[in-house]
């Protein structure tokens, strides 16, 4: 019975590893049976893959309705589609105008972020293949800086910026982003490095590459979906960012998701707005997260998870 | 690597430094006359407030309920992901997208358009549903913190199925070839082979959405900020520094708030230690 088994075995013919289950569905039960409990768990998993999206598709819905049809009870879910409460957002009829903000979230993640990917690679590079002395111990250093709540260094903080009157600015953001994103992508960017085969680099070192040829010609090349993945992820974190954004800035720097704040005691009809205006907020979350869903898992792990 | 490295202890690590010296002090800023070092106040105010002490239990309670519900559920789900079946791709992406989604979006997005007693998604499906004489429950206020510990579960699951997943699909494959071969049933497999390698990524699931979920801040501001006993310590140090402008009692609120995570760390960073060194040898 082995040998036929093991090559009728799905994971035996697929060495990617995609499916392994079929082992598990086991071999005393009919072929029959066997199929009929697959479909049914296929079906399973997509009815709550479209269970955990719907509330987004509830969103979508609501935000496609005039107000007055967004909040019916029953809801209606075939009201007439109209694009009112996209113009009503940027339009800012109902109150701020959202650029702004979309404009201090997007300068402040896309700067931090580069600050970020320049910095990690460096030390990466220290960690993974020059490997300097105690590297292990100053990764775990940068993980436990990550365990630790940010929220307990928020007074500080508050205090050393309004010392150097940074309060309210992107420079403030910025460092605070890039610090906050430091260890992941260092964690992330090492285990990239650590990826690169050693023959490699030692062939460019006999060839008399020096460092800065080594990274653009080598490196960086062999790592670029991985540094694109943690310049994603990185992105991501800075862009939800709300805590550090709220109590830091005010007027002049405030961020995306504090802009959706001023919805928190909303009243009255204004169902369709606040869906469209967060929908738009999360648009660029969703892009770079589903780009980088591969790595995702990489990312928040901290690279402990491949 | 020393930029990175000085950056890192220059904006997270001396903010702590200063957060204990402050937790020390008497600062209001409200009395800016009024400051001196040299007292353990803040800590016996932390102790002895009806409301802090509340906020820890909040914590927790929060904490290791949705960390424990969206573990088992990401599990569930990771494994049925496992199998192949038509559209796997397309059912992955659709789980991971209330991830990826700002959250504070998602919160508003459960407070106004799902859990509004009058013209929320879930009253009015109760109507469409029963009629006219549907009940309709005010979830927010009853019981806000379900209301939370739901928005938190929808997006910390995908979080926990990534993770389980990636356990999974790293498994060897011989063993199971060899479990096969001496006839272990599908129960015995998973209970003997699948749970034991899977044991550390299940550790490092629950760890790090530990860790990420005692942090939270958003969905709490967002969606009771703080009102009907739903503060928790991220939210409390929020408001003692902000509202209340206490700076002593912030601090101490901080400063136990970091030993209580470090303790919870320093699980975490055994966990992702083991697995480094697996990737190393």
């Amino acid at each position: 019975m082995s040998t036929r088994d093991l090559t009728a075995s799905p994971g035996a013919s697929d060495p990617a590893g995609a499916n392994r289950s079929g082992q598990k569905a086991g071999a005393s039960r009919r072929p029959g049976q066997r199929r009929i409990g697959k479909v049914l768990l296929g079906l399973l998993a997509w009815i709550i893959g479209i269970l955990f999206v719907s509330p987004l598709l509830w969103m979508l819905v609501t935000s496609l309705h005039a107000e007055t049809d967004a909040s019916t009870n029953p809801p209606s879910f075939f009201a007439p589609l109209t694009l009112d409460s996209y113009a009503n957002f940027f339009g800012g009829s109902s109150g701020a105008n959202p650029w702004p903000f979309l404009i201090n979230s997007a300068v402040a993640a896309i700067v931090s972020t580069l600050i970020v990917l320049v910095l990690s690679t460096l030390a990466a590079y220290a960690l993974a293949i020059r490997r300097i002395k105690r590297w292990s111990d100053v990764l775990f250093f940068l993980l436990s800086t990550k365990m630790l709540p940010m929220v307990a260094g928020l007074l500080p903080v508050y205090l050393v910026a309004q010392m150097f009157g940074i309060l309210d600015t992107w420079l403030l953001l910025i460092i605070i982003y890039s610090a906050m994103n430091m260890p992941i992508a260092v964690w992330m960017m090492r285990s990239f490095l650590a990826e690169v085969p050693v023959e490699v680099l030692e062939a460019a070192e006999l060839d008399g590459a020096r460092l800065p040829r080594v990274f653009m010609k080598i490196l960086l090349p062999l790592t670029a979906p991985g540094l694109a993945a943690t310049a994603l992820i990185c992105f991501i974190f800075s862009w939800n960012e709300l805590l550090f954004a709220n109590v830091l800035t005010s007027t002049a720097a405030s961020t995306a998701p504090v802009f959706l704040t001023s919805f928190v005691t909303s009243q009255g009809l204004f169902l369709s707005q606040v869906c469209a205006a967060s929908l738009i907020i999360s648009v660029p979350v969703l892009v770079a997260g589903i780009a980088a869903q591969d790595k995702l898992v990489q990312g928040l792990s901290m690279g402990a998870v491949k | 690597m020393l930029p990175a490295l000085i950056f890192v202890i220059l904006v997270t690590q001396i903010p702590f430094a200063i957060t204990i010296v402050i937790s020390f002090m008497k600062w209001n800023a409200a009395y800016p006359d009024d400051i001196s070092f040299g007292t353990v106040a803040n800590y016996v105010t932390v102790f002895t407030d009806a409301d802090l002490l509340r906020a820890v239990f909040v914590t927790v309670g929060l904490t290791v309920s949705v960390v424990l519900v969206s573990a088992v559920l990401g599990l569930a789900i990771a494994l049925l992901l496992d199998r192949k079946f038509i559209g796997r791709g397309l059912v992955r992406t659709l789980m991971i997208t209330p991830f990826l989604i700002v959250p504070v979006a998602a919160a508003l997005l459960f407070k106004h358009a799902i859990f509004n007693p009058s013209y929320g998604l879930v009253n009015g499906l109760l109507t469409t549903v029963f009629g006219e004489n549907a009940p309709q429950p005010d979830l927010m206020s009853t019981y806000p913190l379900l209301g939370i510990g739901i928005v938190l579960v929808w997006q910390w699951t995908p979080f926990m199925m990534l993770i389980m997943l990636a356990g999974l699909q790293s498994r060897p494959l011989d063993v199971y070839e060899a479990a096969l071969v001496d006839g272990a049933g599908p129960g015995q497999t998973f209970r003997f082979i699948t749970l034991p390698h899977l044991r550390r990524y299940i550790e490092l699931a629950a760890l790090l959405g530990t860790i990420y979920i005692v942090q939270n801040f958003d969905t709490v501001f967002t969606m009771t900020s703080g009102g009907l006993g739903t503060a928790n310590l991220p939210y409390v140090i929020y408001q003692e520094f902000f509202v209340a402008q206490d700076y002593g009692v912030a601090s101490a609120v901080g400063v136990i708030v970091v030993i209580a995570s470090l303790i919870i760390a320093t699980f975490a960073l055994r966990t992702a230690s083991t697995l480094l060194k697996e990737e190393n040898s």
